[in-house]
């Protein structure tokens, strides 16, 4: 087993490293300028049961540190996924890929859940209760533990494949969500979502934002998510997926002494396209400064 | 794409705020006019997508206007400076469609990637007439140099201080086989509805990434959504659709 490797819900891996969902498409921008087999996997945009155009434009703002998003959610619809994107990844990644689902009821959740569960492709499926890009939906199942649960328990009726639940930091007691997941079964929990955030043009007077409010992630909420993943990992028995400003190998090792089994790599991806690749290579170099035999073994190192 | 450090050869102002960069490095994946290039400027986060004025197998010219904290940086850089660019994003203009007398119309920002555009046509032995609009004289440039590659031009300034007054439209007349235009969006939208023929227009959109991966600068036209950083920023006429 290398140094690098992590198991993560009875899969093993060959890094930790998962480019996050909605930075990556669904690869093939990526897999033009470089192997993406050389990453353990990648989460794809988040999909709906139905095509999605998402929110009008301006959908993006700069902020210090980061950056805000408001996509709303823009996919061509599980049917199409399943019969045009999967295919075409097929050709350039040959690894269990990571499903990344949303919806805007727990029925909507579980029969997209359904649908990718028969696709061999599909290693995980990420289900995405925490979106604040999108209205009725998305996270307002993220934010109550009743309604978190309710998800979990759908998804899972449906799936043999392991349910990572994906939760959002705009709650006040992301332990008690994230506990009522595990009870109601799900194989892991992945963290954080973007905070919610909005930015002014001075001069309009208007928000940069067309919808308003955005989600805010890069650097600058890479506390906030080290700070989130330790306290889920220290309560759950599951395995974490931590994310949330990670930029560099040294990112991915402080996310994993918090308690990640495996760690997203979200904005980064936007600026750099090459920065997955390069977390990974820089990885043993890291190690070796700080002393680390084997990445499996300093999960939840930080007590 | 390709993601390369490119060494600043020159950094001059043309207007008050519109500033010519030329730049070293490998230019190997730009393949049109109307393509853009998306730079990483120290203590910003998102890249800022820039379009290519002109382009050569070693260098990079892109001309741009200080708006903002990003591109008031760049113009102080200086010569011997580096700069990490991803370049080769866009569809850019299918210059194949020209005729043998297209109309180029740039306003203001815009007129830089009509300069890469009305070069190859030259280059393909097609002259075209090129109109430039400014809001006055002081904000024309690169008048001179569109001359120079023997283009017929026309200026036109909002205020008469120089040129034919009034809007770019104005000084569209008819006898073109085909147009290809860049500018402000209005400007785009009257351009739209002045022009006889098919044509091409380039939009502008706030972007994440600039390589298709975020989603953030979606549009939607007659022929589906469209990325205006993948698909575009380049779009037929027939299939844009307004209301977007």
């Amino acid at each position: 087993m290398g140094a690098l490797n992590v198991n993560l819900c009875g899969i093993e891996r060959s890094n930790p490293v998962i480019p996050a969902s909605g930075t990556f498409g669904f690869g093939y921008e990526f897999a033009e300028i470089y192997d993406i087999n050389e990453l353990g996997t990648f989460s794809f945009k988040g999909t709906t049961r139905e095509p999605r155009f998402g929110n009008p434009t301006p959908r993006i703002a700069e902020c210090t540190g980061g950056m805000i998003n408001a996509v709303g959610l823009q996919n061509p619809g599980v049917e199409k996924v399943i019969s045009e994107e999967l295919p075409k990844l097929k050709k350039c990644f040959h690894k269990p890929v990571m499903a990344n689902v949303s919806g805007f009821s727990v029925a909507d959740y579980a029969c997209t859940c359904e649908k990718l569960d028969r696709q061999e492709q599909v290693g995980w499926l990420e289900v995405n209760v925490s979106c604040p890009n999108v209205h009725g939906g998305g996270m307002s199942f993220g934010t109550q533990p009743e309604a978190a649960a309710e998800v979990t328990r759908a998804v899972k009726a449906v799936t043999t494949k392991p349910v990572i639940i994906k939760l959002s930091p705009n709650v006040t007691d992301i332990v008690s969500i994230a506990k009522a997941c595990e009870e109601a079964g799900a194989d892991g929990i992945s963290l954080i979502n973007t905070l919610l955030g909005m930015r002014i043009n001075l001069k309009t007077r208007k928000p940069v934002i067309a919808n308003t409010m955005g989600g805010f992630s890069g650097p600058a909420i890479f506390p906030v998510a080290v700070r989130m993943v330790y306290q889920v990992a220290h309560a759950v028995q599951i395995p974490v997926v931590g994310m949330g400003g990670v930029s560099s190998a040294e990112d991915v090792i402080e996310m994993m002494l918090a308690g990640a089994t495996a760690v997203e790599i979200g904005a980064a991806n936007l600026v750099n396209p090459y920065i997955c690749r390069d977390i990974i290579r820089d990885l043993p170099e890291v190690m070796a400064k700080y002393k680390i035999n084997a990445l499996s073994e300093i999960i939840g190192g930080v007590k | 794409m390709k993601q390369s450090i490119f060494t600043i050869v020159e950094n001059e102002a043309l207007t008050k705020d519109v500033y010519r960069m030329v730049l070293a490095g490998d230019t190997s994946a730009i393949t049109a006019p109307g393509q853009f290039v998306n730079i990483q400027l120290s203590g910003k986060f998102l890249r800022r997508p820039i379009s290519v004025c002109d382009w050569d197998d070693t260098t990079l010219t892109i001309l741009y206007k200080v708006v903002g904290h990003g591109t008031q940086a760049m113009s102080r850089m200086k010569s011997g400076e580096k700069l990490d660019i991803l370049t080769g994003l866009g569809n850019g203009y299918d210059l194949s469609l020209a005729g043998d007398c297209p109309v180029l119309i740039g306003g203001g920002v815009g007129v830089p990637p009509m300069y890469g555009a009305a070069k190859r046509l030259v280059q393909a032995g097609i002259r075209p007439t090129v109109i430039l609009g400014f809001n006055t004289r002081d904000e024309v440039f690169y008048e001179a140099q569109f001359r120079k590659l023997g283009c017929r031009v026309r200026v036109t300034t909002v205020d008469g201080s120089y040129g034919i007054k009034g809007f770019v439209t104005d000084a569209l007349d008819s006898g073109y086989t085909y147009f290809y235009t860049c500018g402000p969006e209005p400007m785009l939208k009257a351009v739209y509805k002045a022009a006889t023929t098919s044509g091409q227009m380039s939009f502008e959109e706030r972007m994440g990434c600039g390589f298709g991966a975020c989603m953030g600068c979606s549009c939607k036209t007659i022929t589906g959504y469209k990325r205006i950083c993948k698909e575009g920023p380049v779009m037929k006429k027939e299939e844009i659709l307004w209301e977007r």
